[in-house]
């Protein structure tokens, strides 16, 4: 299965998964540089958090994911979400408000989710979703189904209490969790060193007896690798173990566009960031083999622009909610 | 005279934090986003300059952790001023507002004080949905030992966030959003404005329409159109919601003998419950009609804009109600109503109205 292929340093990959990683990263990526072009339009009329810089944590992770195992996501959860699998149509009409969306327009971007490939929630509401996902564990080892849960998470989620409960809880009972924190140093505008002392987040989740990693979450073979010792190690009852995996937001906390010219970061570290695109890193790497040319980048990308494009009409064109279902299903049953 | 200074209430939040800040070294400010390039919707913004990091304290997200360790301080004698860019964040905080600092004073049998303001954000609008706009301010308003205010125009802004700091009980300050936009006449000195109970908008007689916060608009602008069909009404901003002080309400309500309650947040058991509650049991004489409650219906805030449109009850609503108990002819309040359409202008319901940005 492995031909020798140097993705990363030290690092050997089959050509053809880290193909399909590359495609699935330039997928998200297109996605969500369309909705930063198309916000303008006023279409989607809710706050988003893009992912762009972003994509190869969630890709690096679904790569060892079965459709069966859950996902709980927060705010930032357009990538996860396509990463597992989740459906794009569903998700545009989401975000533009449609009934097709994933919640038929309740939620918007900051709750998607699409059962049918194990995405099983977001919450907008920092370090909320973290429970829910340990609570996905419980129910799979109580199955005893040999499924685990992925649990993302910002940096700023490990300031909540509610990390801590629910690490301590997961470590005491062995669940079948991976936490997965995309650590890219803010929350909103305010840096890492403005809300945490100077220790690695990892050391957090060893000190509560979680198996815990450091990766370059912009190498997203390392992703890869780390995902799938710690999702081996959760699926063969091993217990829960925390990838905390290093990163960067493009673009401004909510919405399409840059957001530099504030002052709390700076233009060359954002430059530095750049250079360590997720996509191009791995690209460089691709060519270096031989296993990606210009023409099939350009085939992939061709490819991802007509479905993209496809699906953006679908969503344009789906219906509104009627009116008077708003106040359908406030209670189950 | 001259002219009266003009500016929003976002302005008038951050003059009064400064002035605060300036005149009593134990106030600091502590929050998400305080000490950020935008400082909470402008309220904060560029405070950490004059003040520095010690008085103007960035916050890891944390929110029940540090309310607490803000009320450790306030009994310590200093004087925290929280903020939440959303009261949907400060939910997490819950147990130390509703157990420690409400009920500090009153165990200790009146030794403790917790002079802690926490400042909470309201608001509506592009598709923020479920957990990302919400109205809670009955939670607050049911604790005994909170004090809970609500504001409406930037004076009030101004002279209740004073009070509110300078209280030695913990004060809940609910802002809506889009009255930080809002402009009006605020005098540059320092002044406070009583937490003691509502006070009179618009003096008619034909019906009292009682209004917090952002619903106060609302109110005005509905009895602005009814007093062009000839149904003028007094339109009472309730402000200060604790401390309850029902008089002004009840001597509205035994001149007009007709009530309407506007709610920003849910109908059902929310703050017009309260008054409602309170005029049956003490002017139920003066009532020649049932009561009409307005406030948002009972489900979550949808995000999409097609179901958001019929969620948020507007003036017209407040026409509809008060036509209703006045038994005005369809013709007055269809008029009324287009007037204020009219004046709305087509702007879609998930933005803020221009027009509404004062002064006022
Ligand atoms: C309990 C709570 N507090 C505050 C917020 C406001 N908020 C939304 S996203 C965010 C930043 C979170 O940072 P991080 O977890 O690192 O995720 P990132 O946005 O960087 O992906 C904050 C503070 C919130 N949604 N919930």
């Amino acid at each position: 299965m492995v031909t020798g292929l140097k993705a990363s340093p030290g690092i050997a990959l089959d050509p053809s998964l880290a193909t399909n990683l590359f495609r699935e990263m330039l997928r998200i990526r297109m996605i969500e540089e369309e909705i930063a072009k198309r916000y303008r339009d006023e279409k989607m009329r809710c706050p988003v958090h893009l992912s762009i810089g972003q994509e190869a944590v969630p890709v690096g992770i679904s790569a060892v994911l079965r459709r069966s195992d859950q996902v709980v996501s927060t705010h930032r959860c357009h990538a996860h979400y396509l990463a597992k699998g989740g459906d794009l149509r569903a998700m545009l009409c989401e975000l533009m408000g449609r009934a097709e969306g994933c919640c038929g327009g309740r939620g918007g971007s900051m709750h998607l989710f699409d059962p049918s490939v194990g995405m099983l929630l977001s919450l907008p509401i920092v370090a909320a979703s973290i429970p829910i996902g340990v609570g996905a564990a419980l129910a799979l080892k109580q199955a005893k189904r040999d499924d685990v849960a992925v649990v993302y998470l910002g940096d700023a989620s490990v300031e909540e209490g509610v990390f801590h409960e629910s690490a301590n809880f997961s470590a005491v009972h062995r669940l079948p969790v991976v936490f997965v924190c995309e650590n890219n140093l803010y929350s909103v505008y305010t840096s890492l060193e403005e809300r945490q002392p100077p220790r690695p987040i990892a050391d957090l989740a060893r000190g509560h007896g979680l198996h815990a990693v450091a990766v370059d979450g912009n190498d997203v073979v390392a992703v890869q690798r780390a995902a799938s010792d710690a999702v081996r190690r959760a699926r063969s009852g091993s217990g829960p173990a925390f990838i905390e995996a290093a990163t960067y937001r493009w673009r401004e906390h909510c919405g399409p566009n840059f957001d530099n010219t504030l002052g709390y970061r700076s233009e060359a570290e954002f430059e530095d960031w750049k250079r360590r695109d997720p996509l191009e890193f791995l690209a460089r790497h691709l060519t270096e083999h031989g296993a990606l040319n210009e023409t099939q980048r350009a085939d992939l990308a061709a490819e991802i622009t007509a479905e993209i494009a496809a699906a953006f009409t679908y969503a344009e064109a789906a219906p509104y909610p009627a009116p008077d279902t708003a106040e359908h299903h406030l209670y189950a049953g | 005279m001259p002219a009266e200074r003009v500016i929003t209430a976002a302005e008038a939040v951050r003059e009064t934090l400064a002035q605060a800040l300036r005149d009593r070294p134990e106030v600091f400010l502590l929050g998400e986003g305080v000490a950020d390039p935008t400082g909470i919707f402008g309220t904060t913004k560029g405070l950490v300059d004059e003040f520095g990091p010690d008085r103007v304290v960035e916050m890891p997200v944390a929110e029940n952790g540090l309310t607490g360790i803000a009320i450790g301080s306030a009994l310590m004698g200093r004087r925290p001023v929280m903020t939440h860019q959303r009261v949907d964040f400060a939910l997490l905080s819950l147990e130390q507002l509703f157990n420690a600092a409400a009920k500090s004073s009153y165990v200790t049998n009146g030794r403790h004080r917790v002079p802690l303001t926490v400042r909470m954000v309201i608001g509506r609008g592009w598709g923020q949905g479920p957990q990302h706009s919400q109205s809670l301010e009955a939670l607050f308003a049911h604790i005994p030992g909170l004090k809970v205010v609500m504001p409406s125009t930037p004076y009030e802004f101004k002279g209740l966030l004073h009070a509110a700091i300078d209280d030695d009980n913990p004060v809940i300050f609910i802002e809506h959003r889009w009255l930080h936009y809002v402009s009006g006449p605020v005098p540059p000195e320092r002044y406070a404005i009583a937490l003691s109970g509502p006070r009179l908008v618009e003096q008619g007689s034909k019906a009292t329409v009682v209004a917090n916060s952002y619903m106060v608009l609302e109110a005005i602008r509905a009895s602005a159109a009814l007093a062009g069909v000839g149904c003028p009404i007094d339109v009472i901003d309730l402000r200060v919601l604790r401390p309850f002080d029902p008089t002004l309400i009840l001597e509205s309500v035994r001149r007009t003998g007709k009530l309407v309650v506007c709610d920003t947040g849910w109908r059902l058991f929310g703050i017009g419950s309260e008054i409602i509650a309170t005029v049956a049991e003490r002017a139920f004489d003066a009532l020649k009609k049932p009561v009409a409650r307005i406030g948002l219906p009972d489900h979550p805030t949808p995000s999409s804009l097609a179901l958001a449109e019929t969620y948020y009850p507007g003036s017209g609503d407040i026409i509809d109600a008060v036509g209703k108990l006045c038994d005005l002819p369809a013709a007055a309040v269809s008029a009324a109503r287009a007037e204020v359409v009219a004046a709305r202008r087509g702007i879609p319901i998930d933005k803020p109205d221009p027009a509404f940005k004062g002064p006022f």
